[in-house]
């Protein structure tokens, strides 16, 4: 571990602007977005992260600012040091922006992607930011805070057949879910249903179908 | 006698007629059901004869939105979707992830449980690693290993259905524990498994090792470098075939496996044929380890007692004491209370290297989780070691790299 203690003592010698990060576990770093490539290019070459673990995204719900944080996970296969990297999103909530690290490492294209298709963040300079998990044309960014757990109605994504049919992908019945009652809320009735469908159940017919 | 041989005129124009025509690159898919890419992975290939000239893996056919639910859900409900990560070693995904949540409220498990989490995820390497070997040896051609890799899975689901309750899908561990202690007797049977799986081990992979076949199909083919495994993030079998020895039970031992003697195997090539032996040998360690941790079988608490706000006591301490009542009611409807912050924690499955990261700012449901899922990882490398492979070629690689596309989607 004092492998990446000692990594992040020279990066701040070397970067003024990066900042501790709160961790439970590994050291983490705050950086700005504007130098996020050149720290991790400079932990990659100087420091032996050779391992870009993870790519991944937080959103910090509606109103939050900044509201999307990049999350890169570093791993060194030498000094067997973690190491943890956070920006804050450039740009507006709803397209927010940060580099790709995709050339310094090939591995975080579809780390990228995913990001994206999760959480719709573009990733600057990607050479093919395309949905991964969803399907291209889906509408939404799923992992954003305000789409709600049981989905909302879209077309298929076959064109052709949705044309035929007129069917539609439609929201998950998320029937006694969503599963737990928020902690701190005392009216339960009110808590529980944060997502729950109540415009049909296994008695009365979906609507619209 | 001259030697003058004059083809006939219909074969001559046939020969000749490739190099008239510039050949067309034929565009070919392949999957979503297609029995190579186990499971549902699709591949667009764009093909010059047989050789690839591009690769584009189409993954998400099984995406079920894992992360979203786990925002919505308590620490405990989660463990039945880990299951479903890789479905071929449930058992290694409850470990990591149970671990994840139980570094992040910074709790200790004791020993008993620590070695029960190592048995049962060794056990779990071995049934993945025979369910990948089948079906690598399926996909050259080797139909017979599948049968013997099969039966001894049914010898494992044995002993997991007895420790479980279920042959798959085990749901085993809960925060700060697991759901119950080990069955009586139940080691000696975990002992009399390794004993008679050794030398079926010796003899499944014999059929393969040293075949003809089998070797002129994967020797050589689908060479990652060094520099490239490390550069897609590869990890598990499929980074230390291309030569890197890193094995997280080794280089950042959790759980208690740096107790253990055991030897991580590294590849020199990086061929197809260096991970199947990668896999080979991991599981004669990982019965070297099911042995050690028998023999050292700790006693003791088989979950964290003190931790009164995360794990649920007890059946029968629940129905006859009010405290562990309450215990238990909180604990059900509000979740175990994890502290905030962040916390990334990877383990070694089978597959490779399972991370979970959880974002916590309190209570009972995480405010966000990632899975870094190593079957994804793997994948991403396809579009650089497909090109200028042969048609023929791709499916011994997609064996070799042996991913789990519930794990890739999740």
């Amino acid at each position: 571990m004092s492998a990446s203690v000692d990594a992040i003592t020279s990066l701040k010698g070397k970067f003024p602007s990066v900042t501790d990060r709160l961790s439970s576990d590994c050291p983490a770093v705050n950086v700005p977005t504007g130098e996020l490539i050149a720290v991790l290019k400079s932990l990659r070459d100087e420091r032996a992260f050779d391992l870009l673990s993870d790519v991944t995204a937080i959103d910090w719900a509606e109103g939050a600012s900044p509201r999307f944080t990049a999350v890169y996970h570093l791993y060194s296969t030498t000094s067997h040091a973690a190491i943890r990297v956070a920006t804050s999103c450039s740009g507006d909530d709803s397209a927010p922006k940060v580099p790709s690290v995709v050339p310094l490492w090939p591995g975080a294209n579809w780390h990228e992607r995913e990001a994206y298709d999760m959480f719709g963040i573009t990733f600057e300079g990607h050479p093919d930011l395309r949905r991964i998990l969803m399907w291209d044309g889906y509408p939404y960014h799923p992992l954003r805070k305000e789409f709600p757990l049981a989905g909302i109605e879209t077309v298929l994504p076959d064109s052709e057949v949705a044309q035929e049919t007129k069917a539609k992908v439609i929201p998950a019945p998320m029937m006694g879910g969503p599963f737990v009652a928020s902690a701190g809320e005392m009216n339960l009735t009110d808590a529980e249903p944060r997502a729950k469908d109540e415009s049909w159940s296994e008695r009365s017919a979906k609507p619209g179908v | 006698m001259a030697t003058d041989f004059a083809f006939p005129d219909s074969a001559a124009k046939a020969a000749g007629a490739e190099q008239e025509f510039a050949p067309e690159k034929m565009s070919l898919s392949m999957g979503p059901s297609h029995p190579a890419t186990h499971g549902v992975l699709r591949l667009q290939m764009e093909l010059d004869g047989e050789v690839l000239t591009k690769c584009d893996p189409v993954v998400g056919y099984l995406h079920r939105g894992d992360e979203k639910i786990a925002e919505n859900m308590t620490y405990n409900q989660f463990v039945p979707y880990t299951d479903r990560l890789d479905y071929l070693a449930p058992l290694a995904n409850n470990m990591a992830y149970a671990i994840a949540v139980e570094r992040l409220a910074k709790l200790e498990v004791p020993a008993r449980c620590q070695a029960i989490r190592v048995l049962t995820a060794e056990m779990a390497r071995v049934s993945a690693h025979l369910m990948g070997l089948g079906a690598f040896g399926l996909d050259v051609g080797a139909w017979s290993v599948l049968v013997h890799s099969l039966n001894q899975r049914e010898h494992l689901y044995k002993l997991f259905e007895e420790l479980t309750g279920a042959r798959f899908t085990t749901s085993y561990t809960r925060i700060g524990g697991v759901s119950r202690d080990i069955p009586d007797g139940w080691l000696t049977r975990v002992i009399a498994f390794c004993d008679q799986f050794e030398p079926a081990l010796e003899e499944t992979l014999s059929l393969l090792t040293r075949n003809k076949i089998f070797q002129d199909r994967t020797v050589g083919v689908g060479v990652i470098s060094r520099a490239d495994a490390l550069a897609y993030g590869l990890t598990g079998p499929n980074l230390r075939a291309s030569g890197v020895s890193l094995d997280l039970r080794k280089d950042k031992p959790y759980s208690g496996y740096e107790q253990y003697a055991f030897d991580v195997p590294v590849g020199s090539k990086g061929d197809c044929y260096d991970r199947y032996l990668c896999r080979g040998e991991e599981m004669r360690q990982s019965v070297r380890i099911i042995r050690q941790v028998v023999a050292t079988f700790p006693g003791g608490d088989w979950y964290a007692k003190d931790a009164r706000k995360i794990f649920a006591p007890p059946k029968d301490k629940i129905l006859t004491s009010m405290e562990e009542l309450i215990q238990n009611f909180m604990i059900v409807t509000e979740g175990p209370q994890i502290p905030a912050g962040e916390v990334y924690f990877e383990a070694e499955n089978p597959k490779g290297v399972l991370g979970f990261f959880i974002v916590s700012k309190g209570g009972g449901v995480p405010w966000r989780m990632k899975i870094r899922s190593p079957s994804f990882c793997n994948l991403s490398i396809l579009p650089k070691i497909c090109v200028g492979t042969m048609m023929s070629d791709v499916v011994t690689l997609l064996g070799s790299l042996d991913f789990v596309m519930g794990e890739c989607d999740r």
